[in-house]
This record gives structure tokens, sequence and C-alpha cells, in this order.
């Protein structure tokens, strides 16, 4: 079977949370939120996922339907105690990113007089400082992967080395899943590396689309294709009517 | 219903008018809920149409900010967001932002749970990580950081952020039932952060989808969230939580909070949806609701 680049981004969302056990995979945006129950469908079935409201689903769901049986329940000042635990992988979305990972979704221009007031820092000063964290980011452009930040509402890898060992010692940046590729910090100034672009994608492409400039360690993979299995389950189970498609065009 | 209990407590049941002449201008209001759900809207459509101005809301913000930033009654907002949720930027809250209309104090929300619990538990403080790094301390020069007393020795204790409390003069909330001492009973998946509003007022007046005698709360215990010890005003208010969420008994009106949303994005349609659902009382509010409802149905 072949995949469409939202089914790309899914799976390239779900290798988020590989590795991480029983913790909760806390998903924002449709390609995440799918990407979140996959993985716990498939490779990583110990993790935690919600109903997008104060519910842990005994099962990963799929995107819409009533929340099910529960396993738990999160309402939301034991979800913010939660990100004090830490038990907690945080994929969120950004209105700008740059190249160390500082990110905004509270307001585009001057703070003071925003040209653009966006939706306020919500969680992602906590999440960044506390969670590992990730982002998807449907649209890459250079209007979202910008030089600096306007308002710094997510914690990027420079800041939290300014603030010194103790205080960042939770802070754990990720990777960042767009529609072109997989980014992420593992250069030795903490700044943004290309790690991977999907199937279809050229690396110059990606280039175009980035603010900054990004590392580039040799020869650029590709993102893995899902296996059949991971197709089926996006398809007929997880998303049957294909709300993913809406979120990245074909 | 006992003699003394309805002595100890008569007098709590007002009106929302009555609530609302009880506040004055340049208050510090918290309002309950979160983004748009289970917020006390009937409550704040009640300040729209009063004199009241200059005001401070704290809130884990939605339409509630939005409709008070409309009407020209907020000096300024405390809040780690202003979101409709299904709709994710509230139209007036943005138009005002953007005009430099008002004043934010912008917090993280663990940030902002804790300004809550400091004032709940009469605190100066909370200490938290989150806000560290983040521009949130550049926005809210005021903010200090403290320094842990613990830590091994000859090493520095941890600095973490000192969240002060959030005060509120009054609090306003929605709950799916109360009784008429003023006890508060949700019904839904969260009770947000509804309790703690309650306890961070120096008052706290509650609107409620029903509104029953003494002892006849039924439900899990767990389920009564907020006491009467720390409630002045109870009012009835079916239907007081539209357009938002207010599961079970009533999901949110998503076509009504779009017609708000495009409405609010455009001076002309705003002045005509004013015109048409809050130039009256509560009860003209619902009528005209239900015969929007009636027209969008034909």
């Amino acid at each position: 079977m072949s995949a469409t680049r939202a089914e790309i981004c899914v799976v390239a969302c779900a290798e988020a949370w590989r590795g991480d056990g029983e913790i909760l995979a806390a998903a924002m945006g449709t390609c995440s939120i799918l990407g979140a129950r996959l993985a716990r469908l498939t490779f990583e079935p110990g993790l935690l996922t919600t109903d997008g409201g104060a519910l842990l689903t005994a099962g990963p769901v799929p995107i819409g339907a009533p929340a099910g049986p529960a396993e738990g329940w999160l309402p939301f000042r034991d979800h913010l105690w939660l990100v004090q635990n830490g038990r907690r992988h945080v994929m969120m979305g950004a209105s700008q990113i740059d190249r160390y990972g500082n990110t905004n979704i509270s307001a585009i221009g001057e703070w003071a007089r925003p040209a653009s007031q966006l939706l306020g820092v919500r969680g992602a000063p906590g999440n960044t400082i506390c969670n590992p964290t990730s982002y998807w980011i449907p649209r890459h452009s250079p209007r979202v992967f910008v030089p600096k930040a306007d308002t710094v509402s997510g914690v990027g890898r420079d800041r939290a080395a300014g603030l010194g060992a103790h205080a960042s010692r939770f802070h754990d940046l990720r990777r960042v899943v767009t529609d072109l590729g997989v980014l992420d910090f593992g250069t030795p100034d903490g700044s943004m590396r290309l790690v991977s672009v999907h199937p279809g994608v050229e690396v110059e492409q990606v280039l175009a689309a980035t603010g900054f400039d990004l590392v580039i360690d040799g020869e650029v993979p590709q993102t893995r294709t899902p296996t059949d299995e991971e197709l089926r389950l996006i398809r007929e189970v997880l998303d049957p009517k294909a709300l993913r498609d809406r979120e990245v065009r074909a | 219903m006992s003699a003394a209990a309805g002595t100890a407590t008569a007098g709590k049941v007002m009106s929302a008018e009555e609530i609302v002449a009880s506040l004055e201008s340049g208050m510090t209001l918290g309002i309950g809920g979160w983004g748009s759900r289970r917020k006390p809207m009937a409550l704040v459509r009640a300040i729209y149409r009063s004199s009241l101005t200059d005001l401070t809301i704290v809130s884990y913000g939605g339409a509630d900010v939005g409709l008070l930033c409309a009407a020209g009654k907020v000096r300024r907002v405390v809040a780690p967001f202003v979101t409709l949720d299904s709709v994710p930027l509230e139209p007036h809250f943005r138009a005002a932002r953007q005009a430099g209309a008002i004043e934010l104090t912008e917090y993280d929300e663990g940030m902002f749970m804790f300004g809550l619990l400091a004032a709940a538990h009469r605190l100066p403080f909370l200490p938290t990580r989150a806000g560290l790094g983040s521009d949130v301390m550049r926005v809210n020069p005021g903010l200090r950081t403290v320094r842990s007393p613990y830590g091994a020795e000859g090493e520095e204790g941890e600095e973490l952020v000192a969240v002060p409390p959030l005060r509120l003069d009054a609090a306003l909330i929605h709950m799916d039932r109360a009784d008429t001492r003023g006890n508060g009973q949700y019904l839904g998946p969260d009770p947000y952060m509804d309790d703690l509003f309650a306890k961070a007022a120096a008052r706290c007046y509650m609107s409620c989808e029903r509104l029953v005698e003494p002892g006849a709360l039924t439900g899990p215990p767990q389920t009564l969230l907020v006491s009467r010890m720390h409630v002045t005003g109870v009012v009835e208010t079916p239907g007081g939580g539209h357009f938002t969420d207010c599961g079970p008994d009533l999901g949110r009106d998503e076509a009504f909070q779009r017609h708000y949303a495009s409405a609010a994005a455009d001076p002309q349609a705003w002045a005509e949806f004013a015109d048409r659902f809050l130039s009256g009382d509560e009860a003209a509010y619902r009528e005209a609701v239900r015969r929007w409802h009636e027209e969008e149905a034909r």
C-alpha cells in the first residue's frame, strides 16, 4: 500500500513516543493525536492517551469518537500537576519556532500591542521546562520557522542552557515533525537539525521553507514509510473519516 | 429543611441583577470554567448590561473575557489563554489586544493554578518551575523567583518562580446543580478550578442550571465541589452557561458559538448580534437564541 503524506506524518509523530513506556502521550493537532494513539496500538502499548478531555481512555479510541470505557481520570487540575510530576511527553503546535526550538503561540509582533494576538502561552512554559516536548507543525514555512520567536511561550535549548543545569534538568526537546520532514536538536549547540525528509520531499525544499540555517549532517535519509498494518490501523480504525487529510493535503 | 439551617442561610438566593449590583467598578473578578466550558455566562451577560467598568478579569478565558472586552468593561485580563476551544481564537479579545485597549497579565496554565491555590490557602506565593526561561518572566516584570533553602552541601538551592496569590474581590462560577444554602455540584467530567476560584475570592457568586432544596443534591459526594462556607449568593439560571459546554445537561452550542465568533470578527455584524441577543435580559436572550435556532433549522 502506498501512504499519503498525512499518513507518513502520523507515523513520524508516533515515532516521537517510541521507548517512552508508561507515561501520558499528550497530543495537540490531528496527526499528533493519531500518532499517539497509533504508537499505543502498535510499538508502545504502555502509553496512556486521553479522549481530548478529562478521561484516560481504556483503549486508543478513534479520533472524534466517544471516549468509551475510561481507565483513569485526568481533569485539568491533575493534568497540570502531572506536568510537574513529569510522567508525560507532550507534542504541541507552534505558530513560530526558531533554530533553538523557542516557540510562540502567544502573540505575533510586539507583545505589548501585538499585530496578531494568538492563544496565549497556555501550558507551553511549564510543559517545556518540566516534560519531554516535541512539536507537530502541519505547514512547514518561513512564517513558522523564524530566526527568532516574537514571544517565547515554549522554552528552547539556548534559553534552557542559560538557566543552568539545576533549573533546566527536566528540559528535553525531542523532535519536530512537519509536513516536509523530521527535525531535532541533536547538535553541539542545540540548534535545529534536519533528521529526515518525507518521501517526495527534497532537502532544498525544507531549506527554502525554513527561515534560518538548518544543520545538515551529510546525506539526509527518508522518513520511514508506514507498514501495511499501520496504514490499516490509521485508515480503518483510528481515522476512518480521514480528518488527517484536512490537516495535511495530499 | 430544618428551621435552623433555613435561618442560617436566609437571603443567599439572589437574582443575577442583585449579584451584579453588589459588585463595583475597579474590582478584580475571577470567572470559573475553562475556555468555552461551564462559564457563568448569564452572570457575564448581566455584567455586560450593567454600568460596571474598569474590571480586572482573572480567567482561563473564553467568551466571558471576549464579551466583557467587547462591552468596554475590562482594564486588565489575567489569563494563560483566551479561546473558544472549537474556535481557537476569541475575536473580541484579539481585537482588544491588537487595539491596545486592555492590559494583560499572561501566565502559564500551571502558574495560574498555583496563583489560585496560593490565594485559596492564604500563602504569599507558591513555587514552580513553570515560567522559567519563557517570556512570561519578561512580560510580567513584577514576578520574582525564590531560591530553595534545601540542597546538597555546598550546592546552591534551585531557583523557582514565586507565583503570587491571585486574590479576587469576587468569583463568579456556574454549577450544574446547587442548593439554596449555596452548596454547588458539578455533573460533568471536569471540575475545572471552580472551587479554587471560590476559595480565592472574598465573595463567591454561583449560578446553576437547577436550584434544589438543601439535602436534595443527589449523586456521589465527590461531585459536591463547592461548599456554602465559600458562597455568598446563588442564582438559578437555566441555560446560564450557554453557549459554552455544560455537559451532561447541555453540550456546547457549536452552531451558535460559530455565529458569535463570526459576528464578533466584524463590527457591523457585531452591532446586529448585540442588538438581537444582548439588548434585553436573560429571558430575552434565551428567547432570541431559540428563535435563531428555529430560523437556522428552516
